[in-house]
């Protein structure tokens, strides 16, 4: 843990050294998610309401997903960009090491620019709950803070497991966006507005349901069930990262390096 | 003007090569586009407001315009070549070469959209007619408006580039293209109408859409194609996408002449 913390600290300091790209990728980091908010703004100006869920109801799943999102891109990166590592062959150096390679692997790249992003959904995140007022209770806040944490779970889980493919393609495959890229973009609206196939894909093979929905079911009151549930269901998403990481030990055995 | 042509050729058998890449990117599109439909459909469903404006059917339609030309009218899709090459002083090859920079950029650029979208294009296409309702796509009205909507969108094509030419030519002076890209193509994203369609923005925003060269390039071909846009506005709006070409050709002409003046070819 010590290790990743000093893996955490110089590429803090290394990305750092170049103020003023970092503060614009930054800066562009909060747009982007910005103008994806914006849209919904305006879709909620023009509808009212979408199937029963109020504005800020939807923006609070919004808030959770794209916190996770960006937690976990800032911190998950190494798997993100691992495709080169293998490519280059440059894997077989994290394996000689007298460590782990999740803990290498996790450490070889921090994006520190999603502050920005990770800024944007923060500021959703408190408009949201200062407009929900039944939210203000402690298990709340604890069964919000589960979410949270459980969705960076899995944004970390399948950007394993899209690394993992890498150990076989060599290439890193686009599939892997419609899981992440396309796993916020849907799951940033409540599942329950979806095609029932789809509704269920997502909260048994890849449980965002069990990070936004069902919790957010407790969170609103908008089902009678004990704090236990509410809080308990997000586990799901340490239970998804789980089978990943016994991918990732099956991918990295079969690892038969590129040697250039 | 066939060294154009040969340029145009070579760019579009290079773009052709990543074929696996293009599958893998054509179900990306798919579910997007999935995704997107079912949550507008959900919106609509909800009723309120007034969903008059823009009839579902129409922006289904939209949708799936954007994802199969995807890669034709997205103004995010950067050659990081053109962004190396000014930046590490290898543009003084370019400069070597008996042609203007912007016309050879121009048709560059071009044709990587058009091999780009060329492959992605036909398959989505098909599999997108064949949808069950109500995810499917609707064939145009009429003749005109598919032979309209051809010309709109191949001049959306043409515009775009000419906006982005603009991004590149910037970058004699910022040296960096991430910040303005960024921000100018998320901007541009929205503006064009692919995060929500136009019609459904508020009256305002419309107004400030219109006014801008981003929402030609996409919103405007779409809509014709549903013949959300009537034959008679459609042909006035083609004349205006050929003022909008003309006028930021020839303000990109005169910036890459101003640049090329005083370039600082980067050593290394």
């Amino acid at each position: 843990m010590s290790l990743y913390f000093r893996y955490l600290n110089i590429q803090l300091k290394s990305q750092l050294q170049y103020r003023a790209s970092f503060l614009l990728l930054s800066i562009g980091q909060f747009f982007i998610p910005f103008m994806v908010f914006g849209g919904l703004y305006f879709m909620f100006e023009r509808f009212g309401q979408l199937e029963g869920w109020s504005f800020f109801e939807v923006t609070l799943c919004f808030a959770v997903i794209h916190l996770s999102f960006s937690l976990s891109e800032c911190f998950a990166r190494g798997f993100d960009a691992f495709s080169s590592l293998v490519a280059s062959g440059d894997f077989d150096r994290l394996l000689v090491r007298p460590r782990g390679t999740v803990v290498q692997v996790l450490g070889s790249k921090f994006e520190f620019t999603r502050i920005g992003r990770l800024l944007q959904s923060t500021i959703v995140l408190i408009w949201s709950i200062a407009n929900l007022p039944q939210v203000w209770s402690f298990p709340k806040a604890i069964t919000l803070f589960f979410m949270v944490f459980n969705g960076v779970m899995i944004f970390t889980g399948i950007f394993i497991l899209a690394a993992t493919f890498c150990f076989w393609t060599i290439q890193a495959i686009e599939i892997a966006n419609v899981f992440t890229d396309g796993g916020r973009e849907m799951a940033q609206y409540p599942l329950t507005i979806y095609e029932k196939w789809v509704t269920r894909f997502f909260t048994f093979i890849v449980p965002f349901g069990c990070v936004t929905y069902l919790p957010l079911m407790y969170l609103l009151d908008k089902e009678e069930g004990s704090w236990v549930t509410g809080m308990l269901v997000p586990f799901g998403g340490l239970l998804f990262l789980l089978p990943c990481l016994l991918v990732w030990r099956i991918g990295v055995r079969h690892y038969r390096s590129t040697g250039s | 003007m066939r060294a154009y042509v040969s340029i145009w050729r070579l760019r579009f058998i290079n773009g052709m090569q990543y074929r696996a890449a293009a599958l893998a990117g054509m179900a990306t599109q798919l579910f997007f586009g999935f995704v997107f439909i079912m949550i507008f459909a959900a919106f609509y469903r909800s009723g309120g407001g007034d969903s008059t404006a823009f009839p579902l059917q129409d922006l289904i339609t939209y949708v799936w315009l954007q994802q199969i030309f995807l890669s034709l009218i997205m103004l995010w899709i950067r050659d990081n070549e053109i962004f190396a090459m000014v930046t590490s002083g290898n543009i003084a090859y370019e400069l070597c070469r008996p042609m203007g920079l912007y016309p050879f950029w121009f048709s560059k650029l071009l044709a990587q959209r058009v091999a780009g979208a060329v492959l992605r294009c036909f398959p989505i296409t098909t599999v997108v007619f064949l949808l069950p309702e109500p995810y499917g796509l609707s064939a145009p009205p009429s003749w005109t408006a598919l032979l309209l909507f051809v010309v709109s969108l191949l001049l959306g094509l043409i515009l775009v580039v000419a906006i982005s030419m603009l991004i590149y030519i910037s970058v004699f002076w910022t040296m960096s293209p991430t910040g303005s890209m960024l921000m100018i193509s998320v901007a541009g994203e929205f503006l064009a109408g692919m995060v929500i369609p136009v019609p459904l923005m508020p009256e305002w925003l419309q107004r400030i859409t219109y006014a801008l060269p981003f929402r030609w390039t996409t919103d405007f071909p779409f809509r014709v194609y549903s013949g959300h846009i009537p034959q008679q506005e459609a042909l006035i709006g083609i004349g205006v996408q050929f003022g909008w070409i003309a006028a930021l050709a020839a303000f990109g002409m005169w910036l890459m002449r101003k640049a090329l003046r005083n370039v600082v070819v980067q050593g290394g």
